[in-house]
């Protein structure tokens, strides 16, 4: 396990390889023990693909060494909380051309056909690597390798919220409109991002999703 | 009672000191770019350090208040307000801040502090997301904003506050940085080298300008957590350092983070001002960070006999 600083209020925490275990199950291990164990000064707990980073106030830790030290005792014993069932979000996406720009572009550098992207991308299972670059972005891994593509070289200066996108080896999908240089292919009625919820992103790190192809009707329709 | 917006200024947000613990969901801390001076009038104006003041961004706002109130503002304002100490405000008087007169942002507290709707915990602006403050965006002509309640009112009196306690602007000032995970890929040029800060600059992240940093690796990164004073260096070698509203996760190379009391000289800083890096220890930096916040629990203290 790497502990190691990130500036002069913030603690990088790396797991250590270890068998029977993916690194991002231990992410989600080490980030749910932090919250647990509630260090005082710890103000927040940023999983990400292969690491969690520490937010501290080094007003409340006159030793530095000494909350290296707890996180690292926290952090090795660290269990995965074991579901019952794996959380497991089924998001609607209609791939209709009007919401998915780069779907041509997409299927060509694959050499296939628009329709079997769509089969690609509804037929695998996703695990949120990573909530980010925006306010409930969720970096998904696990698409399937024809459908890798590179960022556009110019990204667009407005994305609409809803869009799903594909961004090298992973998908994603944009829960407000912002700036971003994913490929297009489609677009969710479904919000991930609710600014009255306790729990504002509907997706955690570690959370399994499906997409589900829908109609421009039930696009329209959605509630 | 009631601030109402003459004129909007250049960028004036509603601003607070941000929106911990939502990082996981990709929500940015947010808040002022420079919290010290915010935190300072806050405690000038009998008000808690978190509470919602004005942010300005290079020309400052008119406004006026419907009842008497106190008001303060920090030391980058020019214009008739003297700064950093407490002000005795008439119903209906006229607040002219005009352009500042030195750095990039100044910051307007009212006793009570801006009564906005908190979004996520906060009442600071996020302008990328559209949410927070005054409905998401920088104030316009004729806005009216609610100001809460004021608790304690200062004695408003012939004292202001010891300058020292907030940094004098050098004219190319040095920024203090502490090294990052990919310090060791780039050479010494950061450090050697003068930057200049770049037009494109704002509040998620400043850029700058300076002889490229090259990076001797060329494998791409795993992304992890960033936080405001990030110092990152994009495949260009020019180097930009994140601030408040930057995006939670990034993929590219930390060479260094600047230290958390110099965020307040990050914050200050124009398009075309020049700056240089000097490296500190970590030690050094959480020595000066530590002493920065013991002044101000001092402050706090010597405010409260001022109070009635």
């Amino acid at each position: 396990m790497l502990i190691a600083p990130m500036g002069d209020a913030a603690i990088l925490v790396k797991p250590a390889e270890t068998t029977g275990r993916t690194t991002l199950e231990q992410v989600r291990a080490i980030s749910d023990a932090m919250r647990r164990a509630a260090l005082p000064g710890v103000v927040d707990i940023v999983p990400a693909p292969e690491s969690v980073t520490l937010f501290y106030d080094p007003a409340c830790w006159p030793d530095f060494e000494e909350l290296c030290g707890q996180i690292r005792v926290i952090a090795a014993h660290a269990q995965p909380v074991v579901a019952v069932v794996p959380v497991m979000v089924e998001i609607p996406v209609c791939y209709e051309p009007a919401f998915a720009p780069d779907l041509a572009k997409v299927a060509n550098r694959a050499g296939i056909g628009e329709t079997e992207v769509v089969t690609l991308h509804t037929g695998a299972d996703y695990v949120v690597q990573a909530v980010g670059f925006a306010p409930g972005f969720p970096y998904l891994g696990g698409l399937s390798e024809k459908l890798h593509a590179p960022r556009l070289a110019t990204p667009r200066t407005v994305v609409p919220a809803g869009s799903v996108g594909i961004g090298g080896n992973l998908t994603g999908v944009y829960p407000m409109a912002t700036p971003g240089g994913w490929n297009l292919i489609g677009r969710t009625p479904v919000a991930l991002f609710d600014l009255a919820s306790t729990r504002p992103a509907k997706l955690r790190v570690g959370d399994r999703v499906r997409f589900k192809a829908i109609s421009l009707e039930d696009f329209v329709a959605w509630k | 009672m009631e601030m109402k917006v003459i004129r909007g200024g250049m960028l004036t947000t509603v601003q607070d000191l941000g929106r911990p613990g939502l990082r996981a969901a990709g929500v940015p801390i947010g808040g002022a770019m420079d919290a010290l001076a915010l935190r300072l009038i806050n405690l000038l104006v009998g008000n808690a350090e978190y509470a919602a003041g004005l942010e300005m961004t290079l020309v400052g706002p008119e406004v006026e208040f419907s009842q008497d109130t106190i008001i303060a503002v920090s030391g980058t304002v020019a214009g008739p307000l003297e700064p950093w100490r407490p002000h005795r405000i008439r119903a209906g008087e006229r607040l002219g801040l005009g352009r500042l007169a030195n750095g990039c942002r100044a910051y307007l507290a009212v006793a009570g502090g801006l009564e906005v709707p908190k979004v996520l915990g906060g009442r600071g602006t996020d302008l990328r997301a559209g949410w927070g403050g005054w409905k998401g965006r920088a104030l316009h002509d004729g806005d009216v904003l609610p100001v809460g309640l004021a608790g304690v009112a200062p004695v408003v009196g012939n004292w202001r506050l010891d300058p020292k306690i907030y940094p004098i602007r050098a004219n190319e000032p040095v920024l203090r940085i502490v090294r990052g995970a990919q310090a060791d890929e780039f050479g010494p040029d950061l450090l050697s080298g003068e930057f200049v800060v770049q037009p494109q600059s704002d509040r998620m992240g400043l850029r700058f300008k300076g002889q490229a940093l090259t990076r001797n690796l060329r494998q791409e990164l795993v992304s992890t957590a960033i936080g405001p004073g990030t110092v990152q260096v994009p495949p260009d070698g020019q180097p930009i350092i994140l601030g408040v509203d930057a995006q939670t996760m990034g993929g590219y190379p930390q060479f260094a983070h600047v230290i958390s009391v110099d965020l307040t000289l990050l914050a200050q800083l124009r398009p075309g001002d020049k700056v240089r890096f000097s490296e500190v220890s970590l030690v050094e930096a959480h020595r000066v960070y530590r002493s920065r916040e013991k002044t101000l629990a001092v402050l706090r203290e010597g405010l409260a006999q001022k109070f009635r």
